[in-house]
């Protein structure tokens, strides 16, 4: 029916935005829009919205009941505490790999890119029980740590190692190609001109890719922070001891105390969004400084 | 360290270059690598090869491990597809038409990204399940979304929404209108041009999304187990039967199970890589 919408006569009488040949409709345009917006409402925003809405179910005093309580402290403070041990690790990982990549020509490089960016297609279950098999009773490191007093499984170092695992290639692969297109012609500029090594790094290259760093940063930081699979694997589910947030917030919902299993994924949840917003931010204002990583 | 930046550079591995610093990154890399990934993936791959032949066999084809393999592929299957639709249409929407609001909806889409898993599986579960929301809609026409396979085809639609759209979108970006227009000029229709001119160069980048998502559904677990109701050999997902064998201990058990799907994800890394490699030899992108 709207058909001649798509003359050049329909047009000029209803200027549009849009080239004429290389477009649609209006009519097919809207229907477009509408179903897609239709399904990213059902799809993303309605759970959204029903983590809010089930958390305060029964009124402001036992949401914030269920944030103060002892047991959902030491969760927030054990997910902070193995987010701020897990990401600088991946970090000074991700800029060294970032270095040897793309500022050398080497062999394997292409195989070695594809090894960091193996944790991806890695089940995060199957993240936690390669160190259930390393550090478990029934493998030979294991006792040996035990007898040293050492405890890695159903404890904090596990925790931190499945973090670790799961959000190995982050600041890499955002680095990468970064550092990749910006090529080698300012470190060699800096170089010839009597700067060290370390100098050339500190005042040359960081300052070019600082944008792109805290993206990587902040993606690997909300993985970090809401890993639950691999976690939940090494953690042992010990209340109050090994209990990150994602884990508290199953244990709550299991047991069938929904209000504060919501409450505490209300804060999860404000993370993500916190996360989105800033990721938007550096799109928009540094986009061209991180826009290399942006082509995945 | 300076030492083997010599051997290396003399052995040619790396191309000469007066930029410090390869021998330590590269080998910090290295070492870091093998420390967290390589040496742990080798100790399963090192647990499964010593089971022996026969007893991998067994749990391999034991009936349970099957339901649960089936069921976590078919799932992320069907999944995978209802996201390449809607994927393209939402990619579509995002770089051709102008409305308001536009950017949100692009921030919007990276939402499972960011969100946590074990948050997304007890929304998920709460608004599907017979007293939720759209539980408490669909159950009049005798439809059970939440604790049945249909629920976990629902949570990996959610965790797999941002791949099709994220690996097409900057394709479709660079599409040039001009062949487009051409196509018009010589007298096809809107649906010849999407069908026969613009479909074919988006479908690396459709292929590449949909094996990704395929991909993190296989082995996708927080945002499931909330909302399959685990019933073994219905909707019992393989990543939660290698939680289960942990649980009890039986430790083959769960290696065995992580050995299959590790083969299965290797291989599907394998086929994006040549699907990449493909498209960039066929359309200078990947």
């Amino acid at each position: 029916m709207h058909d001649n919408a798509r003359s050049p006569a329909a047009s000029a009488r209803k200027p549009e935005t849009f080239r004429d040949a290389a477009s649609e409709t209006p009519f097919v345009r809207h229907l477009l829009i509408f179903a897609a917006l239709a399904y990213l409402a059902f799809f993303l925003l309605l759970p959204l919205v029903s983590i809010f809405v089930e958390a305060f179910r029964r009124g402001a005093g036992a949401y914030f009941d269920a944030l103060i309580e002892p047991d959902a402290l030491a969760a927030i403070r054990l997910t902070l505490l193995v987010a701020a041990i897990a990401v600088p690790l991946n970090l000074v990982f991700g800029v060294a790999a970032a270095w040897a990549i793309a500022k050398f020509e080497f062999k394997g490089k292409a195989f070695l890119i594809t090894l960091i960016d193996l944790p991806f297609s890695i089940s995060p279950v199957i993240s936690g029980l390669v160190y259930v098999l390393l550090f478990g009773s029934q493998s030979v490191l294991g006792p040996l740590l035990k007898s040293h007093g050492i405890e890695i499984l159903f404890a904090v170092p596990g925790i931190v190692l499945a973090t670790v695992f799961v959000t190995f290639p982050f600041v890499a692969r955002e680095l990468i190609p970064l550092m990749q297109d910006q090529g080698t012609g300012d470190e060699e500029a800096a170089l010839s001109l009597g700067a060290s090594g370390w100098q050339t790094f500190w005042r040359v290259t960081l300052p070019n890719i600082k944008w792109g760093l805290l993206y990587g940063v902040l993606l690997c930081n909300a993985r970090a922070m809401g890993e639950f699979g691999a976690v939940s694997v090494v953690s042992g589910h010990i209340r109050g001891l090994t209990n990150t947030m994602p884990l508290h917030v199953e244990i709550l919902y299991n047991e069938y105390n929904f209000v504060a299993a919501f409450a505490v994924a209300t804060l999860l949840a404000l993370l993500a969004l916190v996360t989105l917003v800033l990721k938007a931010v550096l799109e928009r204002r540094f986009g061209a400084e991180i826009a290399a990583s942006r082509k995945h | 360290m300076t030492d083997t930046t010599y051997a290396v550079a003399k052995w040619r591995i790396r191309k000469p270059s007066v930029i410090p610093g390869f021998g330590l990154t590269l080998g910090f890399s290295l070492a870091y690598l093998s420390l967290i990934i390589l040496i742990p993936i080798s100790g399963l791959v090192w647990r499964t090869a010593s089971m022996g032949w026969g007893e991998f066999f067994a749990i391999a084809t034991d009936e349970r491990t099957l339901r649960a393999l089936y069921v976590s592929f078919g799932t992320a299957f069907v999944a995978g597809l209802v996201n390449v639709v809607f994927g393209v249409l939402v990619a579509w929407i995002l770089v051709r038409y102008n409305f308001r609001g536009r950017r949100l909806i692009d921030s919007v889409v990276d939402l499972p990204f960011a969100l946590p898993t074990a948050v997304a599986g007890i929304a998920l579960a709460a608004l599907y399940a017979p007293n939720g929301w759209v539980g408490s809609l669909v159950a009049p026409l005798g439809l059970k979304i939440a604790f049945t396979p249909l629920g976990i085809i629902v949570a990996l639609i959610f965790i797999g929404l941002p791949f099709v759209v994220r690996t097409v979108q900057p394709v479709m970006e660079e599409i040039d209108s001009e062949v487009e227009e051409a196509a018009a000029t010589l007298g096809a229709n809107r649906f010849q041009t999407i069908r026969r001119v613009l479909l074919p160069g988006l479908m690396p980048a459709i292929l590449t999304g949909f094996a990704l998502a395929f991909a993190r559904g296989v082995g996708e677990y927080g945002s499931v187990i909330f909302i399959a109701g685990n019933i073994p050999y219905v909707s019992e997902i393989a990543p939660l039967l290698i939680v289960i064998r942990l649980e009890e201990f039986h430790y083959e058990g769960a290696t065995a199970i992580a050995s299959i799907m590790l083969v299965i994800s290797f291989a599907m890394l394998f086929i994006i890589n040549l699907i990449q490699a493909w498209s960039r030899r066929r359309f200078g992108h990947a």
